[in-house]
């Protein structure tokens, strides 16, 4: 048995005096069995008492780490994680179009884009100036590269940080809402209008002017349920939206509990704004 | 009324008789001489205790407990049964567990999701006495049929249905209906009763494994 076999216990490969946190953390296996009589076969621990003394102690730790780690998960942290790869992605598209222009001056068939930049990073140079431009090159993946790793940290660090607002909106775009708002405290203390409109401060500042008519979304129409809705629905969609994703961040910065009846009635919610769609469509056809 | 086990009791508690096990108190609970005031209108599982349904419990059994949020109820169910697994989902209830996880040798904390047995049957072990399940989750029967592994044959599921989790619109006793059929899969039910008023809109369902 091995700690990788899936139908090995917590305690497999261990003995009692080891760190077995990560074992309880981490593990899994693909049904139970009789694990206190099988550590107690296995020489890890003495008896059934030792062995649940044992598991007592490791639970507790695990439980312990885990809840220090998400509730040491800092709203801060990710809102310069989330900026970082919005910097990190702009400044590598930018970096590949001007690779992609000097490239061309020196290379057939180069493709624009990060791929075309990571093609031309692959390649062997042969004098000074191609030296340069694939050594250019290679930044552009490296840095195409961090944008990756961050989106991937951003995912594990979301849920952490916000737990409700991080599955109805999903981790990006509930770091980006954060981000906007300057943290998960303002953002919990902000009307459901002004999320509504968050990221299109300057349509809405237009309007306040004068000029133009109010915006009825910011960064929320990267959500589904708006960008999923018909134009002349996105108005209600993009307000019932903002609406559940402030309670949302209002749960998650005041009390931490993962509310699953709040994901419900806002598909409860989209279900009714997207029966009018279905609704017109008979009308007309009548 | 269910027979209790040795571990719980009626006792009075200020004129009237309620139920009591022995142990730590841990959210303010009235106590009398060891004995700590099992408050019905705070747990689901003490509301269907009260309500006489027909549950079967013995002293050392035992037990894994999905939903146990703060450890209000789990605590006591930890105070007459035996190894009793508590798998909870959210971080900040959980930091409340853990105090009374400490006060009680028999009960080990999970941070786990409850719709991934998986991720703890490496710890849980088989052929428990009795599964207790109040999770407020959408699919609140599949979560049972899929816990049904820890229990042995003829294992008890005590079963708390939120009808708004199912579904905030529609009639709750239609929700209840489906859930109920749902169960089946892995289930016989034994019985069945609304918790209200201490628990709007909850089903307390008694069951055993087929």
């Amino acid at each position: 048995m091995s700690d990788q076999s899936t139908d090995a216990g917590w305690f497999a490969g261990h003995t009692a005096d080891d760190d077995l946190r990560a074992a309880i953390r981490t593990g899994t296996a693909d049904a139970p069995t009789d694990w206190p009589t099988a550590a107690v076969n296995a020489g890890f621990a003495d008896d059934t008492d030792d062995y649940y003394a044992t598991l007592q102690e490791a639970t507790i730790e695990a439980a312990h780490d885990a809840v220090a780690e998400r509730q040491g998960a800092d709203d801060q942290q990710l809102l310069h994680a989330v900026r970082a790869m919005d910097d990190a992605t702009r400044t590598a598209n930018e970096l590949a179009e001007r690779c992609h222009k000097w490239a061309s001056t020196q290379f057939d068939d180069v493709d624009s884009g990060i791929d075309g930049a990571r093609d031309v990073a692959s390649r062997e140079p042969t004098d000074p100036v191609e030296e340069r431009v694939v050594s250019l090159a290679d930044r552009i993946d490296d840095l195409a590269a961090e944008a990756d790793e961050l989106r991937g940290f951003i995912k594990r660090l979301a849920p952490e940080v916000a737990l409700n607002l991080a599955e109805m909106a999903g981790p990006v775009l509930a770091a980006r809402l954060i981000s906007l708002a300057g943290g998960l405290d303002s953002l919990a203390k902000k009307p459901s209008g002004t999320v509504q409109v968050l990221g299109a401060e300057d349509a809405l500042f237009a309007h306040l002017a004068g000029r133009g008519s109010s915006p009825k979304h910011g960064i929320i129409y990267t959500h589904p349920a708006v960008s999923g809705t018909r134009p002349e629905d996105r108005g209600s969609a993009a307000r019932a939206l903002a609406g559940k994703l402030t309670i949302a961040a209002r749960i998650d910065h005041y009390s931490g509990d993962f509310r699953p009846e709040i994901h419900d009635e806002l598909d409860d919610r989209m279900a009714t704004i997207r029966a009018r769609a279905d609704d017109g469509d008979e009308e007309s056809e009548q | 009324m269910s027979d209790l086990p040795d571990g719980i009791q009626r006792r009075e508690f200020d004129g009237q008789t309620r139920l009591a096990t022995r142990g730590d108190p841990v959210y303010g609970e009235p106590t009398d001489g060891g004995w700590r005031c099992w408050d019905a209108g705070r747990s689901k599982l003490g509301a269907m205790l009260e309500g006489g349904m027909g549950i079967d419990l013995s002293s050392g059994e035992g037990v894994l407990y999905l939903g146990a949020a703060s450890g209000t109820t789990v605590s006591h169910v930890a105070d007459f049964a035996g190894p009793t697994y508590a798998v909870e989902f959210a971080p900040r209830p959980m930091a409340d567990l853990l105090d009374v996880a400490e006060a009680r040798n028999n009960l080990f904390p999970l941070l786990k999701d409850a719709r991934k047995p998986d991720t703890y049957s490496h710890v849980v072990e088989s052929d428990l006495d009795l599964l207790v399940q109040d999770v407020a989750t959408r699919g609140q029967a599949r979560v049972a049929v899929d816990n049904a592994r820890f229990l042995g044959d003829n294992g008890q599921l005590l079963l708390a249905i939120k009808a708004r989790s199912e579904d905030v619109t529609a009639d709750p006793e239609t929700v209840f209906d489906s859930v109920c059929a749902e169960l089946t899969e892995a289930y016989k039910i034994t019985d069945r009763q609304r918790l209200d008023p201490s628990h709007d809109d909850h089903l307390g369902v008694v069951a055993r494994k087929r």
